[in-house]
C-alpha cells in the first residue's frame, strides 16, 4: 500500500498523542481519520472536532495528501 | 460631574456617528458573567451598547479571583450580577442595566432575552449553552458564542435558523456536562482575549458591519500563537 503524508495538529488535552513528524506524518493511503485516531491510541471520545484544511469533517473522511488535520476535545468554559 | 458626548470621542471615526446612535438604542444580554461575561459586559458598556442584561446567579469566590474582571477581594461571597451592574454603572451611567442574579434554566431564559437584539453566551456549561441557543432561536436573535480552556479559546456566531452548537459539540443528547475546562482551569489573558472577540462581533452583528463567524469557528491556542478561522458547514 503506498504511503502518504499529512500534518497532523493536537489542541490541549490531545495534545500527548501528538506523534514526531507530526508535521510530515506518514499514513497509509486511504487511512480514515477514524483509523487515525485509533492508530494514535486517542480516545475516540475525547475528540469533538475534527477538521481537514480548515473545514469539519466526521470520521470517516479519507486522508489525502499533503491534509492538515486538526483535532479538537470539547471547550465549554466561560 | 456631567459627561457630553465626548465620551465617546475615541470611537470615532472607526465608528460612525450612526452607528453610534445604533450602539445606543440597542439591547443584548449577556448571560454568564465570569471571565468571558465580565470583560464582554464592561466593553459593549464603554463602547457605548444603550442597554445591558447581565445575567449570573452565582456567587463570587476566591478561584474567580484570577481572571474575572468583576471579581474584587472584598466582594468574595457576593452576587456577581449585582457587582457587574455597579460596575457597568461606575464606568457608563447612561446605559441602562438591568441585572438578574438568577440562574439560566429552560423555564426562564426566554423571558429573560427576548427584549434583547442579541445575547452573548458566556455560560461554563454545555447543557446550558444548548438551552441558551434554543432560547435565543425562540426569540430570533442572534447569539455569539465564546468558550475557554487553559489557553484555548473559540468564538462563533450563531443566528436563529443556524445549526448552531450541534456542529461544534454533536447531538446535545450525547454531551458532556463540562468541556476540558475542569482539567485545564482557565487564564485571565486567554478569557479576556475571547471576550474582545465576542464584543467585536457582537458590535459587528448589531451594525450590520465586517465579516461575521457565522458557521465558522474561530479557534485559537495561545502556546503555539494559533489563530485559526474553521468552516463549520
Amino acid at each position: 500500500m503506498a504511503k502518504i503524508k499529512i500534518a497532523i495538529k493536537l489542541f490541549v488535552t490531545l495534545a500527548p498523542y501528538l506523534p514526531e513528524n507530526a508535521d510530515n506524518y506518514e499514513v497509509e493511503e486511504g487511512t480514515t481519520v477514524e483509523t487515525l485516531i485509533k492508530n494514535l491510541k486517542i480516545p475516540s471520545d475525547a475528540v469533538k472536532l475534527i477538521f481537514v484544511n480548515g473545514r469539519k469533517q466526521d470520521e470517516t473522511c479519507v486522508l489525502k495528501p499533503g491534509d492538515r488535520l486538526g483535532l479538537f476535545p470539547p471547550v465549554g468554559g466561560g | 460631574m456631567s459627561i457630553g458626548p465626548e465620551r465617546y470621542d475615541r470611537n470615532f471615526d472607526t465608528m460612525t456617528r450612526a452607528q453610534q446612535a445604533k450602539l445606543a438604542s440597542s439591547r443584548v444580554a449577556v448571560l454568564g458573567l465570569g471571565g468571558l461575561g465580565g470583560g464582554v459586559g464592561e466593553m459593549l458598556a464603554r463602547t457605548g451598547v444603550g442597554h445591558l442584561t447581565l445575567i449570573d446567579g452565582d456567587l463570587f469566590e476566591a478561584s474567580n479571583l484570577n481572571r474575572q474582571l468583576f471579581c474584587t477581594e472584598d466582594l468574595l461571597g457576593t452576587s456577581k450580577a449585582l457587582a457587574a451592574e455597579k460596575r457597568i454603572r461606575a464606568v457608563n451611567s447612561t446605559v441602562q442595566v438591568t441585572a438578574k442574579a438568577q440562574y439560566a434554566g429552560s423555564a426562564n431564559l426566554y423571558d429573560m432575552i427576548k427584549e434583547s437584539h442579541l445575547v452573548v453566551d458566556c455560560l461554563d456549561s454545555i447543557h446550558a449553552r444548548f438551552m441558551l441557543q434554543e432560547a435565543a432561536q425562540k426569540a430570533q436573535i442572534p447569539l455569539v458564542a465564546g468558550a475557554i480552556a487553559g489557553v484555548t479559546g473559540q468564538v462563533t456566531v450563531i443566528f436563529p435558523e443556524d445549526k448552531g452548537y450541534e456542529l461544534i459539540y454533536g447531538k446535545k443528547e450525547h454531551l458532556p456536562a463540562k468541556g476540558i475546562e475542569s482539567r485545564t482551569g482557565n487564564i485571565s489573558y486567554c478569557a479576556l482575549l475571547v471576550a474582545s472577540i465576542q464584543a467585536s462581533e457582537s458590535i459587528k452583528v448589531l451594525l450590520g458591519r465586517g465579516e461575521i463567524l457565522r458557521n465558522k469557528l474561530l479557534i485559537m491556542e495561545l502556546w503555539s500563537n494559533s489563530f485559526e478561522v474553521m468552516d463549520l458547514v
